[in-house]
């Protein structure tokens, strides 16, 4: 029972990244979902310092961090990628500071171990949250995308739109800490979502490509690893990448 | 007849630099309102003042019950983006609750075929491009529309076949239409009243005592005090 709903909980989690990472990627945040993932990691370490649950103090910092990003977006003039490298590389060195050991390895690049129920409740809840996010928003999400103000004049309130969207995505991020750790996550948000977007033609089947290459990703990835004794993360998105790849030869021939 | 808009005293600044000063107009219900004025001047401004993406100083004051249908002048879209125009459309109609019946009469009015509608929008032409905005823009019945530059980056056959499109449309329904165009003879057709945006003091009247030879050189004639892209 307990194997099933930590499948179960890999592939949601995968499936909520792959659809956040469709609209990442079409809105051009690749660098900057690689770098709001780092921001995990102080979080990190100062929950392990005061003996709090590892997820918790990572899910703390990326909400954080998350809205900084939103109203550096929407309330100065900087420019967010600047903002992005300096706060969020020096997120980085902090947490690197603030955990050391097994602690820091295990963060940077993931170890799922032993998964409790309340862990799978809640990941579960999670990952169907962002999941139904994302389909019941994609109609405001896709016009906001092409046009903010043809959204706004169809009644659309882009700023909050983004705010949702962006807190989405760092949920998504959160729940696949402990699989892929603060260095990689970001990584299966984008990638797979990259996959899909050189092979789809519609909306709706970048979606659901997207959804099957960060889901097969993550499965095959963790069985690898397990069979190979080597960190999740890195196998992950080593496969994850691997479909990338193909998908350029796949197109490169069409 | 009663006025759908008024604009009184509406100024737009980025920073230190004023995009938009002291513009003051009324548009009636069903009219047609052309803004003209060199590059720069701040035209697109002043449609994203109305439609509430910039934030202004002055009172912009729209009647109750508009809806606003717009079309902005030039998208920066990636070619591989993979959204097709059936996406687009879908995805507005329903946001605004709009049935699949109402998509496929956009289409038509606008004279955009359903095989177009169906490639991803970044390969589109131009022309096809423009039309499919435009059928966005009058998914779920606006009255007032606001077109940006209808015919930028459309061939010359093109460019009046949009032009008839929202000439039928705006007498048909009965839709103000608020338009920027640099098409000094089209404007001359078509508008009710124009506002030009200039070097100097913005004007606003009929067609026939703005586009004098005068007024004409004297908003398009001196360099432009301001450098804002439109894009």
């Amino acid at each position: 029972m307990r194997e099933i709903g930590t499948l179960a909980l890999s592939a949601g989690m995968a499936a909520a990244a792959g659809l956040v990472g469709c609209f990442a990627v079409m809105r051009r945040m690749t660098l900057a979902s690689d770098a709001i993932s780092h921001v995990a990691l102080p979080g990190i370490g100062i929950a392990i310092a005061f003996h709090v649950h590892p997820l918790l103090g990572g899910a703390a910092a990326l909400l954080l961090g998350t809205l900084l990003v939103w109203a550096l977006e929407h309330r100065t003039r900087i420019s967010t990628e600047t903002v992005i490298g300096v706060v969020f590389s020096t997120a980085l060195a902090v947490g690197s500071l603030l955990a050391s050991g097994e602690d820091l390895i295990d963060a940077l690049l993931g170890a799922p171990g032993e998964i409790g129920g309340w862990e799978i409740a809640l990941g579960l809840a999670g990952a169907l949250a962002v999941i139904a996010f994302v389909l019941a928003q994609r109609n405001r999400l896709v016009v906001a995308l092409v046009s903010p103000d043809m959204a706004r004049t169809a009644g659309v309130d882009v700023s909050k739109l983004d705010l949702a969207f962006l807190l989405a995505f760092a949920l998504a991020v959160a729940l696949g800490l402990r699989y892929l750790g603060v260095l990689l996550m970001g990584s299966l948000v984008i990638i797979p979502a990259a996959t899909a977007r050189y092979l789809a033609r519609s909306l709706g089947g970048m979606l659901g490509m997207a959804v099957a290459f960060a889901v097969a990703s993550t499965l095959a990835g963790g069985l690898l690893a397990a069979r190979i004794h080597r960190p999740t993360g890195p196998v992950i998105i080593a496969v994850a990448a691997a479909f990338f790849f193909a998908s350029l030869l796949a197109r490169a021939r069409r | 007849m009663a006025n759908v808009l008024e604009v009184e005293h509406l100024r737009v600044s980025f920073g230190e630099n004023e995009v938009l000063g002291d513009l003051s107009f009324a548009v009636p219900e069903g009219s047609v309102l052309a803004v003209i004025g060199p590059n720069g001047s701040g035209k697109t401004v002043l449609f994203q003042a109305l439609i509430g993406s910039v934030p202004h100083q002055g009172t912009i004051r729209w009647s109750e019950g508009v809806r606003l249908g717009y079309v902005p002048q030039k998208l920066d879209i990636e070619r591989d983006l993979p959204v097709t125009g059936a996406d687009f459309l879908r995805a507005k109609a329903a946001i605004s609750g709009a049935s699949h019946g109402e998509i496929g009469r956009a289409l038509s009015l606008v004279g955009l075929e359903p095989g177009a509608a169906r490639k991803p929008i970044g390969t589109l032409s131009g022309g096809q491009f423009q039309r499919l905005l435009l059928a966005f823009a009058l998914l779920a019945h606006p009255n007032v529309l606001l077109f940006d530059e209808p015919t930028a980056g459309v061939d010359e056959r093109g460019g009046e076949r949009i032009y008839e499109t929202i000439r039928r449309l705006q007498m048909e329904e009965r839709m103000t239409l608020l338009l920027i165009s640099h098409e000094l003879s089209v404007v001359y057709r078509y508008a009710t009243s124009v506002l030009c945006i200039g070097r100097d003091h913005p004007c606003f009247g009929a067609p026939k005592e703005i586009l004098t030879p005068e007024m004409i050189a004297s908003v398009y004639g001196a360099p432009v005090k301001y450098h804002h892209h439109d894009a």
